[in-house]
């Protein structure tokens, strides 16, 4: 079995910013391409593998949906020289001072410019911002070249993402940005290897979706294509750590989590509980009584509705250029899956209702 | 297109009471297209042409629903408190005349304001129709009006209430008469409710189920006095969008709009927008997905009684659009 | 003529890379004696841990006088962290060492202890902010340094940022350009030093902590001339309404930054038109440093016994005390030929006269 860290350090380090995820498609299919049957593109882009279980015709069939989309930003202006910008997703501004980043410029010769995130001095800042935070709309991402330059390399809507280089703390740690929500495509890799030697009867399609980050597009609409019996949506979910210790937190390191709540289906959570238990996985419990934010919001409302499950990978610091996951969390992950998978029988689905 | 744009844009048709604006448009189009229906929401579907070889069957959508105000109360004075449809912003109610749908024409006043320099709230606005009692004002709760304000042609710079989106209902109906040759099934759209949530643009395009989607809208500028910080200005051309709040256009598609635009010689501008959205948004999302982009014309003082386009944007945006329809599209 | 080359890019990058908080300079220490031992008459580390390296005149003064003492600094050490407490699991409570805007620290990765153990500065994840929190900087307080949960370090250890170097044609992206560029140059006069002086090169500590390693240095060796060669911040960017930015410091890009005021020294004015007037003659691009706050090394020095004419140098950077700094390498080039031309022009008829 490939090892697991090397590929997501691979991935985490490719751009992909929601609605460009061209770059991590490409790896991702490279990876799964041994492990399925059949690899396509959605019209979106999402990527779609799909293998095939043992079962008798018509077979079942259940999604895994993991977004393989990242945050960032986007140029919307330049200014002497200095690029101005929006965020692609959920951005806290307070995090970008100080940044790395790359700026992918579309003018002639498209390249990769190495850049850093400005933030002005006092006196070239609204007065009233004192020392607080410096708001995104004055943020300039700076490439050191000549303003001239700038302007025939850069146009408005040219993307920047970070470059900050992942990297291994003690503890089995991986530190990095677009850790959410790569980390979960790597747990379905996991899962689908894991797959190569069990027998499933139910067919298996690995969906790594698109812009997720920006209203969970690669789920309504994969999910609407491939109209499976079951969806497990994975996603990272909020780990305990310094400044989060609410009730929304789970700890690090001890399993991935699995969602209580609306969005979820009650018999499918039981039957990846019960299984978890039942292999000695460790899992944890997370709450979501509204909308989880993630690809089971979208995928439990499609068509004539799916029953759906959500698995977490806890994970600090979310959508910080320094999140942080257990690996083992990420291998739990892509074990229980696989487990879950194999243990589906061809009429499962028949079997539950939503008082389990 | 300044004759049609008059009279598209001195039509009265908030969102959901599109009757109007759809006779109004239905008149312009019905010899030049193969097939019109109207759908469960209202959306006006035009179909021209099939798909040959190398074609797609692509929606274009202009939205030609407009902001406007709803009664909610009338009081015994026969003054009527009201709601928003769409986004209005409250800082160009007062004095603003209105017109409800029925024909009835009124003037917005407001609560005694004890602080001038703020706006008022919607809640602290009522129209004055004239009526001295509840009994005599021809208004009823549930009623519907939009902004009165005559077109005016500055030759170059064109200001009409409702720009926002009736010059890209004008857009497609002058692309509709110069588009002669194209591969494609193509779908020119005049969509409902786009200013309560891009609805009928939803609805349409499931029916539809295209390969490819635009829609036409207006964008915000950046070329005013100390305005927002954007970098779309009036005459520069069609806006070509990127990103808006709502969407993320598919680059394949914006990557082909603007190389249409480079070889034809048409200008364009690339387009961030901060905030809002277009009926784009719904057309990516509907069933497995489409291809969007969205063609934006740029205007000032958008959701103000008086939003200001160029005209040579305009037809700018049609020569573009009829470029982009006339020939086979790659992604 | 000294020139900078691969040789000088590749000990720039592996000073940039080094760790030397105020008070922890070691590491930057060893390269530096490392470096100049071969080059110099004497080479001394004093108490505070300053180096002190001599390079005597090689030809003598008409009458047998004494050859003119030329007193160059440039710092050792940086801004960075000092770790303050343990909370357990890996994850520390931290001070700041120099001036570091808490607006810079979220979501950077840093290097803690003489191992350059990894470790992150994360935050509260945006989805668990409110719109109030998001408008108030994150407090140093709330702010931990995660090592992962298994990492061990002790209260007392410094970090640094973790950014490595990164050249990108004639810009440079790293930690410490102030003054690590400083520290480069000098090893650099070092090696082609001017023949008729005495060439005092004091590599020092603790100037980001209050000028402390300068202090001692200039009393040691006395010199007759002190010249700090330090970084300087270039505010060169757009101000937010448009208007004129009238308090840029200096131009990234535009040469060697000459001081005549800063907050701590009032620049003697004979060395300030010696060296302008050198640069003219040399066809060096150079500029003033616009007179204002903030110091160098030489508010130190000019002070020291009896008072030492004293004059400070910049290279030009954006970005000082962050995660990232920015630098163009003609500036560099620019400075070092502008202190080469100088030293080897100078003699003691320059400051002949009284002071004016």
């Amino acid at each position: 079995m490939p090892e697991l860290l090397p590929f997501l350090k691979e991935l985490i380090s490719l751009p992909g910013l929601s609605g460009y995820e061209d770059p991590a498609a490409s790896l991702i299919e490279a990876r799964w391409k041994p492990l399925v049957h059949q690899l396509s593109r959605s019209r979106v882009g999402s990527v779609h593998g799909l293998r095939r279980g043992s079962g008798p015709e018509p077979r079942p069939a259940i999604l895994l949906s993991a977004h393989m989309d990242a945050i960032g930003l986007m140029v919307t202006g330049i200014v002497d020289g200095f690029l101005r910008l929006t965020n692609v997703g959920g951005v806290d501004p307070r995090v970008l001072p100080g940044q790395r980043v790359f700026v992918h410029a579309s003018g002639a010769g498209a390249r990769t410019l190495p850049a850093v995130i400005a933030q002005p001095p006092a006196r070239l800042l609204p007065p009233d911002l004192g020392d607080g935070p410096v708001p995104l709309e004055h943020l300039l991402a700076d490439t050191g070249l000549a303003p001239g330059r700038v302007r025939s390399l850069v146009h408005v809507g040219d993307l920047v993402s970070y470059a900050s280089e992942p990297v291994e703390l003690a503890g089995g740690m991986l530190s990095g940005h677009t850790l959410d929500n790569r980390v979960s495509v790597a747990a379905v890799s996991a899962c689908l290897e894991e797959l190569q030697n069990r027998p499933h009867a139910w067919d298996v399609w690995a969906v790594a979706s698109v812009q997720e980050e920006v209203g969970l597009i690669g789920a309504y609409t994969s999910t609407f294509q491939i109209h499976p019996d079951a969806v497990i949506a994975i996603d990272v979910t909020f780990a305990k750590g310094p400044g989060s210790t609410d009730w929304q937190t789970v700890p690090i390191g001890e399993g991935p989590s699995l969602c209580v709540g609306p969005n979820i289906h009650p018999a499918l959570h039981k039957g990846l509980k019960d299984l978890a238990e039942k292999l000695e996985i460790p899992v944890l419990m997370e709450y979501a009584p509204r909308h989880t934010g993630t690809d089971a919001f979208a995928a439990q409302v499609t068509a004539e509705g799916i029953p759906t499950a959500l698995i977490g990978i806890p994970l600090r610091y979310m959508h910080t250029p320094v999140e942080l996951v257990s690996v083992k969390d990420i291998q739990r992950a892509g074990r229980l899956m696989a487990e879950f998978i194999a243990s589906l029988e061809p009429d499962f689905i028949n079997k539950i209702t939503w008082e389990d | 297109m300044k004759p049609l744009i008059q009279k598209l844009t001195e039509t009265f048709s908030p969102s959901g009471y599109e009757n109007a604006i759809r006779a109004v448009i239905r008149a312009e189009i019905e010899p030049l297209v193969d097939e019109l229906r109207v759908d469960a929401l209202g959306n006006l579907i035009a179909r021209k042409g099939t798909k040959t070889a190398g074609g797609k069957r692509i929606m274009l959508a202009a939205h030609m629903d407009e902001i406007g105000l709803m009664a909610t109360h009338i009081d015994e004075n026969g003054f009527i408190r009201f709601t928003g449809i769409g986004g209005i912003r409250p800082t160009a109610l007062n004095g603003s005349r209105v017109r409800f749908v029925s024909g009835v024409p009124g003037v917005i006043g407001t609560d005694r304001i004890t602080d001038p320099t703020k706006a008022p709230t919607l809640e602290q606005c009522f129209i004055d129709v004239g009526a001295a009692s509840r009994k005599d004002c021809p208004v009823k709760v549930g009623d519907v009006c939009g902004f009165e304000r005559p077109f005016l042609d500055l030759k170059k710079r064109l200001v009409a209430k409702s720009m926002d989106d009736r010059i890209a209902c004008a857009v497609l109906i002058e692309t509709l008469r110069q588009v002669k040759q194209s591969p494609h099934e193509l779908y020119f759209v005049f969509t409902t409710q786009e200013e309560v949530g891009v609805r009928g643009a939803s609805t349409s395009a499931f029916g539809i189920d295209p390969d490819l989607g635009l829609a036409v809208d207006v964008t915000a500028t950046g070329d005013t006095p100390r305005c927002l910080k954007m970098e779309v200005a009036l005459g520069k051309g069609p806006a070509v969008k990127v990103k808006d709040a709502g969407m993320l256009a598919d680059p394949r598609v914006v990557a082909w709009m603007i190389r249409s635009a480079e070889k034809a010689g048409i200008p364009c501008q690339r387009e961030v927008l901060e905030g809002g959205t277009t009926d784009a948004r719904a057309i990516q999302l509907t069933r497995s997905g489409v291809p969007v982009g969205c063609l934006s014309i740029p205007c000032r003082y958008v959701h103000t009684p008086s939003e200001m386009v160029d005209h040579d944007d305009v037809l700018n945006a049609v020569k573009l659009l009829k470029a982009l329809l006339s020939k086979a599209v790659t992604l | 003529m000294p020139l900078i080359g691969n040789a000088q890019l590749k000990l720039l990058e592996r000073l940039s890379n080094a760790s030397a908080v105020s008070g922890d300079e070691g590491e930057v220490r060893q390269i530096v004696l490392e470096a100049v031992r071969p080059l110099c008459d004497t080479v001394k580390v004093d108490a505070l841990g300053n180096v002190l390296a001599v390079r005597q005149a090689a030809t003598r003064r008409p009458g047998g006088k004494a050859p003119l003492k030329v007193m160059l600094t440039a710092h050792m050490d940086e801004i960075g962290f000092m770790l303050v407490a343990e909370d357990g699991e890996g994850l520390y409570r931290f001070e700041t060492v120099g001036g570091i805007d808490l607006r810079q620290l979220v979501g950077k990765s840093v290097l803690v202890g003489r191992e350059h153990k990894p470790g992150v500065i994360g935050a509260r994840p945006i989805h668990l902010t409110s719109p109030e929190d998001r408008r108030r900087t994150i407090a140093l307080d709330t702010l931990r340094i995660d090592l992962g949960t298994g990492g061990k370090a002790a209260p007392g250890e410094r970090a640094v940022f973790a950014t490595r170097y990164q050249r990108s044609g004639d810009l440079l992206f790293c930690k410490a350009i102030d003054d690590r560029i400083g520290v480069a140059t000098l090893i650099e006069l070092l090696k082609a030093p001017p023949a008729q002086i005495d060439l005092l090169v004091a590599f020092t500590v603790q100037e980001e902590n209050g000028l402390r390693g300068a202090k001692v240095a200039a009393h040691a060796l006395d010199p007759d001339v002190g010249i700090a060669v330090d970084s300087t911040p270039a505010l060169d960017l757009p101000a937010w309404d448009g208007e004129e930015n009238v308090a840029y410091n200096v131009h990234l890009g535009q040469g060697p930054a000459i001081y005549i005021a800063d907050g701590s020294t009032l620049c003697d004015p004979r060395l300030v038109r010696f060296f302008h007037a050198t640069a003219e003659a040399e066809k060096i691009p150079c500029q003033f440093r616009q007179p204002g706050g903030g110091g160098t090394d030489a508010g130190a020095i000019h002070k020291a016994r009896a008072g030492i004419p004293s004059l400070s140098i910049s290279v030009p950077h954006r970005y000082g005390h962050t995660a990232v700094s920015l630098a163009r390498l003609d500036d560099w080039k620019n400075t070092l030929a502008l202190l080469h031309a100088g030293l080897q022009r100078l003699t003691p008829a320059v400051l002949a006269g009284e002071r004016r």
